[in-house]
């Protein structure tokens, strides 16, 4: 938690990232960066490789070729948890909560990798796991008045309306504290007043907490008011790069959108 | 009275006197991060005295006037109390207003200081500050969202703490030597009444008018440092001011602030306040979401339910008021039923533990208000206005009844005009309306009474009926008082009438337009296989003018019983073509009818009332919600009412 809104270095370095499944090929010589504090979007058609780039970033697809560099260490093939462990969340394109479990419980869970108490201990709920709940029952407090859910605590997510859902995803993807966020369209589906919430909310993340960001969307007004910087994904590569002024005006992007007489 | 010469005499002194007598009792409650937070009345006392002294330290004077905007948080009283301190006057904002309305409460009282929850105030603020400049200070509790903001006049809570600590080390005795420079004849508060129809007015209250009517208040229900209360209502509201603040300094009792405007009925729940006060709306949505909750219960659960609530319909009343005539098994299954539905309900409700509950400002359905009180809670209701600080009158337990609003409160005087205006002196009179003479001069005559605006009379028992709007009374050509809204009420509250508009101004009967409820009767229709296409046809089917023709013959007998309005019964009503629209001008904003205006719109209805026809045909232009104008032609049928004589509903008991 510190004073945001100086973009530092690149906190992740994407190089030349090939991904295929079989003979389809998802992402294509893919390079781009991320620096620290940055807010940075990923756009494109449909199918265009943005949520495999995320889960690329994420580690759940394995990239045939290219290097992903996270926070200076590079690395080969990893595995989720290892990348969670190293300080990513992420949200889904669609929801993935607890659905019968409180909202409480769901931002509880994002807790889950900073606990250390044994199973034991955590069962019977005693000694330093019950002073270890405490603590992170707190952070998750914290997250609850940040995003404004306080009337929502105890209710199960499969009561809440989309809009809420997807702000409680937030929610626990913030609640393991993460310096990079993966936002896979967080505004999808949502009413105008849900949108402007969200946006609200994620540019009050990445001011209060200094998290970086990168997020998938495809309204172009959210994009072009919440990022930094831009990134253009079609068919699998990149066809811009840059702050979103530059990629309103850059006639690649303009084609791949609107289309191109061949 | 005896022994109460040193009874301290305002706020702040009996802030130091609470500080003393209950310091290790709770003062105040918040829920913060989930959990609930308490300052005892040293620990208020402590916070009042720092921020007192930052305020001095940051050129607060006597005199001075503080905005205060946001929702109820600890914080904010706390700085009503410091501005009082300092012998300054708080003046609290309503928190929804949007920037441009509080351009002229704040030029009006020129506030110097404004505290303010968050953000989302600060926009408003430095958005008109250039309207507003003696405002010099703006002080911001919650700093989410504030990191970047840059302004010369804008300050950190923590600031201003910062500066009362330095404040206080220096000049240790400043607090309590301003607190003894403050009189009793001093402002405590500038209220600003919502001004739906003109500019708001600033009413300005003394120290001694508010004490002596908290003094009242809490003699008359009971109150001490063991109650709590929920502080949920717009800190600006006159009603906040008075139930929260200005009891919890005299009684010493807790205020608790909810977590969030969102959470109100789950804190409820978990403080379990011993006072509660809501306008009827509140009490109905409550209602509403048990009668949802209970429809999508298990059978089995619905049929105690319900036999229970029939036992409560029966007995409840009646137990309530200690009143003899409950049948043995009544009493011993009222027992069983507290047991089994209305304590686990009045639990879920936050109830459990009211001693008293009030409702107040518009007329309160039968069937809402017995609901409450079958089930063993004390509702009861008052009547008074921002001037009066409320209080002009309230029911005593015991004496509770649905059409008045009980007799006048010790100290109060009640005078009704010849045009059956309201007029009211008490010890708790404002003492002015703020910068507007003329106005204070319309408001109270040379007798020092205050004209309320409303219409009522006394009833046989002393207890005061508060009828409608004096401006809206007017009387019949026999001269029996007419009270459209009173009649139109009545009406309402059955679930079958939606509107209802009353004629009978300089008339010789009264007779009223339907607009009936096209969801209930529509639900109604259906569960008796009548088909119907639309509103209009609904409206003109023979069977819902029987349902209607019920309604209207119940409401008669219900006005044939009271003396004073049995001249004012309804004669004949016809069922409206179409549903009275705020989009047609027929309804203002808030849902009030526009009788004046319907009278020119639809006046060959009225001409046909009057003239004795049974129908009579009708075109009416409209506007759909798309912004579309269309017409409606119906053949508009009307119906005579029963009408009853005094002897008659008194043999039908």
């Amino acid at each position: 938690m510190q004073a945001a809104r100086h973009l530092g270095d690149a906190i992740l370095k994407i190089e030349d990232i090939a991904l295929a499944f079989g003979g389809v090929k998802a992402l294509t010589d893919v390079s781009f960066d991320v620096r620290e504090h940055e807010i940075r979007a990923i756009i494109g058609p449909n199918g265009a490789g943005k949520s495999s780039m995320l889960n690329v970033i994420n580690g759940v697809y394995h990239p045939q070729k290219g290097r992903v560099t996270f926070k200076g260490v590079t690395r080969k093939q990893m595995r989720p948890h290892e990348a969670a462990k190293q300080g990513i969340a992420r949200t889904f394109q669609n929801i993935a909560l607890f659905k019968g479990m409180t909202v409480l419980d769901n931002l509880m869970t994002g807790r889950n990798l900073k606990m250390s108490a044994g199973l034991l201990a955590q069962a019977l709920w005693f000694g330093p796991a019950l002073r270890e709940e405490i603590e992170h029952r707190k952070v998750v407090e914290r997250i609850i008045d940040f995003l404004q859910i306080e009337s929502i605590r105890k209710t199960p997510v499969a009561r809440l309306p989309y809009g809420l859902q997807k702000r409680v995803e937030l929610g626990r993807a913030l609640a393991a504290e993460p310096d990079l966020l993966l936002l896979d369209e967080p505004m999808a589906g949502m009413n105008v007043e849900e949108k402007e919430d969200m946006c609200r909310f994620i540019l009050d993340v990445n001011d209060e907490f200094g998290t970086t960001i990168v997020l998938i969307e495809h309204d172009m007004g959210v994009v072009m008011d919440l990022s930094d910087r831009v990134v253009v994904l079609d068919y699998g590569r990149k066809i811009g790069d840059g702050t979103p002024e530059e990629i309103r005006n850059n006639q690649a992007v303009i084609d791949a959108y609107l289309g191109v007489k061949h | 009275m005896p022994g109460q010469q040193s009874e301290p005499d305002t706020f702040s002194r009996l802030l130091l006197r609470n500080a003393q007598r209950w310091h290790d009792r709770p003062a105040m409650r918040e829920k913060d991060l989930g959990i609930w937070q308490t300052w005892t009345w040293a620990d208020v006392a402590g916070e009042v005295k720092i921020l007192s002294c930052g305020l001095a330290a940051l050129g607060f004077k006597r005199g001075d006037r503080l905005a205060v905007i946001g929702d109820n948080r600890p914080r904010l009283y706390w700085a009503m109390a410091s501005a009082q301190a300092l012998g300054g006057v708080p003046v609290p904002l309503y928190q929804d207003a949007v920037a441009s309305e509080m351009i002229y409460v704040l030029q009006d009282a020129e506030a110097k200081f404004a505290v303010v929850e968050d953000q989302e105030q600060v926009d408003k603020l430095l958005e008109i500050l250039a309207q507003c400049p003696k405002l010099t200070h703006i002080i911001y509790d919650d700093p989410r969202g504030m990191r970047h903001y840059r302004h010369p006049r804008l300050y950190s809570f923590d600031t201003l703490v910062e500066k009362g600590r330095a404040h206080d080390a220096a000049y240790p005795r400043y607090f309590t030597d301003e607190i003894d420079k403050g009189d009793t004849s001093d402002l405590a508060v500038i209220l600003y009444t919502s001004g739906t129809t003109a500019k708001p007015k600033g009413v300005s209250h003394t120290h001694a008018a508010l004490l002596a009517t908290v003094r009242v208040l809490v003699q008359f229900d009971q109150f001490s440092e063991r109650d709590d209360i929920l502080c949920y209502l717009p800190m600006a509201w006159v009603g906040d001011f008075l139930y929260s603040f200005a009891q919890a300094h005299v009684a010493g009792f807790c205020l608790n602030c909810p977590e969030s405007p969102n959470t109100v009925m789950q804190d409820m729940r978990e403080i379990g306040p011993t006072y509660f006060f809501a306008p009827p709306r509140v009490y109905e949505s409550l209602l509403t979401t048990v009668m949802i909750r209970m429809a999508d219960a298990a059978p089995v659960k619905r049929a105690v339910f319900d036999f229970f609530m029939r036992v409560a319909r029966r007995a409840g009343l009646r137990i309530l008021e200690g009143k003899p005539g409950v049948a043995f098994v009544d009493r011993a299954l009222y027992v069983l039923g507290e047991w089994l539905v209305y304590g686990p309900l009045k639990n879920m409700l936050g109830m459990s533990r009211l001693k008293v509950a009030y409702t107040g400002g518009e007329a309160i359905g039968p069937d809402l208000f017995d609901f409450y009180r079958s089930l063993g809670i004390n509702l009861k209701q008052l009547y008074g206005m921002t001037e009066t600080c409320v209080t002009v009158c309230m029911q005593r337990s015991g004496d509770v009844r649905l059409d008045t609003v009980g007799p006048p409160m010790p100290g109060v005087e009640v005078r009704v005009a010849d045009n059956g205006e309201v007029l009211v002196r008490s010890p708790g009179l404002m003492r002015e309306y703020h910068r507007q003479p003329e106005a204070t001069r319309e408001a109270i005559d040379t007798d020092g009474f205050f004209h309320t605006g409303d219409a009522g009379y006394f009833d046989t028992d002393g207890h005061i009926k508060i009828i409608d709007r004096a401006k809206d009374v007017g009387r019949m050509a026999d001269g029996t008082l007419f009270a459209p809204k009173y009649i139109e009420n009545k009406l309402k509250f059955f679930p079958y009438i939606k509107e209802a508009v009353a004629y009978g101004d300089q008339r010789n009967e009264v007779c009223v337009f339907i607009n009936i409820d096209v969801a209930a009767v529509g639900d109604w229709a259906e569960r008796r296989n009548l088909a119907y296409s639309g509103y209009v046809d609904l409206a003109a089917k023979a069977e819902v003018y029987d349902l209607i023709a019920d309604c209207v013959a119940k409401v008669n007998a219900d006005l044939a019983r009271d003396p004073a309005m049995a001249g004012a019964q309804i004669h004949r009503f016809l069922n409206m073509h179409k549903e009275l629209d705020a989009d047609d001008d027929e309804l203002t904003r808030t849902r009030k009818v526009r009788r004046r205006f319907i009278a020119d719109k639809y006046a060959p209805l009225i001409e046909a009332l009057y003239s004795g026809k049974s129908e009579c045909p009708i075109e009416t232009a409209m506007k759909f919600e798309d912004g579309r104008t269309g017409v409606v032609r119906a053949v508009v049928k009307i119906r005579e009412a029963n009408v009853f004589t005094p002897e008659q509903v008194k043999k039908a008991g």
